[in-house]
């Protein structure tokens, strides 16, 4: 009876909610985690620095510069893609492991910067206010889906948002690793030597790699700033960078279609314990959330590293 | 056995003792050495000796939780080439177990110590039974590892978290103590870590230098497939390494506790990219490298907060990771080619 009455929390269209927003979100996130890993072979782990950077463009930007928030978009994106490059051209000839780790330290770098950098990120206070063009933005298309019948939550337009820029996110790079540049990064990853012998600039085609992964976070990045209304350092810690890899996983490394499902299982997953009610206080089921993604991606790497639909083969990183 | 080992003995005595260290070597050992007797002295000209004294007795109160942990952490990784991300959760771990037994049980600090340092010790060795030889067996990727250890990371660091909550505690130890020399000041708690350290830390370093077994250790760090055709039994070293490794993190975590004076779930975490940095800096997979880049790097940064807010101590151990990952991969103190 505990039981059935707690599972409702799972019905609930808030939960629903909350989990497609943020599976939108970190399946951006992870469409360049796929990129650079599924696709390329770089373990970039610093996506969330790269996320944090575009976010703190746009509220610099917006709410210090007063920019208008639909230039200041792109240009964050821009800034995420550049200090992507900027982070490649240092490391990316580095092993895979201390590529692996100095990309975590550039993260964990930025997020210190973030909180002890005052006088431009405003610290631990955060910046507020740089979202108002988009609150009118969703108030109209909210009144777009009232003219179709539909009186939405609030938040269900920023749900759409973020599910198209994820599906129109797939498609592009779909179809840009079925182009022969994309056949060039699966080439680096399988064996880097061969392509090199080819003639291609391998340098050159891992720091493209890397740039969109950077434009992708820094998307993910500025659409998390909607979903919050802040931004605030402690929102940018590298676990999330390994939420984009637990989606990745899950999928399988190197199929971008599967990572819209994928992220909607993960974060339904990973948010089940906040709503089934058990008689825990919060810090108890903040905790048990990371447990659950913790054994959830040793699970799935020790027993099924192709993830739901991978192929073994793609598991092998070349190094 | 004898006759096993012989041969090792001489390839390692022809190939390790300092008469016959290439030149190269000891110019850079020398060439480090300066460059941390230059700083010395331009920080004691700028700052003076007494605040310079202060930063460098505090740096050292540091230096000897990250050169404990970061031992472990390249022991780990010399052996079986694995980045053991969940090295820094293993700290907390033990801090804890030593809360429990010093707070909860209300056993005294030394007994506390040693249980601490046991259950560790035995927790790595059951990550190792239980997930690492495994994956070792199924020639798991460095994806894989990698993910498998954070993962493990996760789980412990929030298992703690779920058990003892998030508010910090602190064991039964006199914090509000100094001892005072020559102006200098210490917590006697910090002191006794400190001192606890140093003995462990030789301990460990001449157990690795004169004993068979640490030769065998290093040996198979060195070369894995070259030791076990030389005859050492690599799966009996992979279970010793694994407990020191283990112990080591106890150890570090329990001093860093009481360095600091309290312990939250994040305790470990939080230093972890530390711990890399240390043994990155002396070189990875080098024990003693470790143990002098755990102990520079903990001057280092305590020297840096006499220029800048302590609040950035924290970055001069990601700037020291990522400036010697770039300019000098195998490390300040290692050898060339050690990481290729």
């Amino acid at each position: 009876m505990t039981l059935a009455l707690s599972l409702n929390g799972l019905t609930s269209s808030e939960f629903w909610l909350g989990v497609g927003i943020e599976a939108a979100i970190y399946g951006i996130l992870a469409v360049g985690v796929q990129l650079n890993v599924g696709t390329t072979g770089l373990l970039n782990f610093g996506q969330m620095g790269f996320a944090a950077f575009g976010a703190y463009t746009t509220g610099i930007l917006v709410a210090d510069h007063g920019w208008s928030l639909w230039v200041a978009l792109p240009v964050a994106v821009g800034v995420g893609a550049a200090s992507s490059v900027l982070v490649g051209l240092a490391t990316v000839r580095l092993r895979a492991d201390y590529f692996a780790i100095t990309t975590i330290a550039v993260a964990e770098m930025v997020r210190l910067v973030a909180t002890n950098a005052d006088s431009l990120t405003h610290g631990t206070s955060g910046i507020y206010g740089f979202d108002l063009q988009w609150q009118d933005a969703s108030a109209t298309i909210s009144s777009w889906l009232a003219d179709a019948g539909w009186h939405a939550d609030p938040q269900v337009p920023l749900l759409l948002v973020s599910w198209l820029v994820l599906a129109v996110l797939i498609v592009l790079f779909r179809w840009l690793t079925a182009l022969p540049w994309g056949r060039v990064l699966r080439g680096i990853k399988e064996d880097e030597d061969a392509v090199r012998a080819l003639g291609k600039n391998v340098f050159a085609y891992k720091l493209q790699s890397l740039a969109l992964a950077g434009a992708c976070a820094a998307i993910a990045g500025c659409l998390l700033a909607f979903s919050l209304t802040f931004v605030v350092p402690q929102e940018w810690v590298s676990i999330y960078t390994f939420f984009g890899y637990g989606i990745v996983i899950l999928g399988g490394l190197g199929s971008y279609a599967a990572i819209a499902p994928a992220a909607l299982i993960f974060m339904a997953v990973l948010e089940a314990p906040r709503f089934l009610s058990l008689p825990l206080d919060s810090d108890k089921i903040a905790a048990l959330r990371f447990i659950v993604f913790g054994l959830l991606l040793m699970g799935i790497m020790m027993f099924r590293p192709q993830g739901l639909v991978g192929k073994r083969e793609e598991m092998t990183l070349n190094r | 056995v004898t006759e096993r080992t012989a041969p090792l003995e001489v390839e390692l005595t022809t190939g390790r003792s300092s008469a016959r260290r290439p030149a190269r070597v000891r110019i850079r050992q020398i060439g480090g050495a300066s460059l941390v007797l230059a700083l010395l002295v331009i920080v004691v000209v700028a700052k003076g000796p007494h605040a310079v004294g202060q930063a460098s007795v505090d740096g050292i109160v540091s230096g000897s939780y990250y050169a404990l942990g970061a031992v472990g952490l390249t022991l780990i990784y010399g052996t079986l080439r694995l980045i053991n991300f969940a090295h820094g959760d293993m700290l907390t771990f033990g801090a804890y177990i030593a809360y429990v037994f010093n707070v909860s049980l209300g056993l005294p600090i030394v007994v506390a110590f040693v249980g601490a340092v046991l259950a560790t010790a035995l927790l790595g060795l059951g990550f190792e039974r239980i997930i690492w030889g495994p994956m070792r067996a199924r020639r798991a990727g460095v994806l894989q590892l990698f993910l498998i250890g954070l993962g493990l990371a996760f789980v412990l660091r929030n298992a703690l978290l779920f058990v003892f909550g998030s508010s910090a505690r602190s064991l039964r130890v006199n914090v509000t103590n100094t001892v005072q020399v020559a102006g200098l000041r210490i917590a006697d708690a910090q002191l006794a870590a400190v001192i606890v350290s140093a003995v462990i830390l030789v301990a460990v370093g001449l157990a690795l230098k004169a004993t068979s077994l640490g030769r065998q250790i290093r040996a198979l760090a060195d070369n894995p497939s070259l030791a076990e055709t030389t005859g050492i039994d690599s799966k009996r070293i992979i279970t010793i390494t694994w407990l020191l490794a283990g112990g080591l993190a106890g150890i570090a975590g329990v001093v860093l506790a009481e360095s600091l004076g309290q312990m939250t779930p994040d305790l470990g975490f939080l230093i972890l990219l530390s711990l890399f940095a240390a043994a990155v800096l002396g070189g990875i997979g080098s024990a003693y490298g470790a143990l002098a880049g755990g102990v520079l790097l903990g001057l280092a940064q305590e020297w840096a907060t006499m220029f800048v807010d302590s609040r950035w101590k924290l970055a001069v151990g990601f700037v020291v990771l990522i400036l010697v990952l770039l300019v000098r991969p195998t490390g300040v103190l290692g050898r060339a080619g050690r990481t290729s």
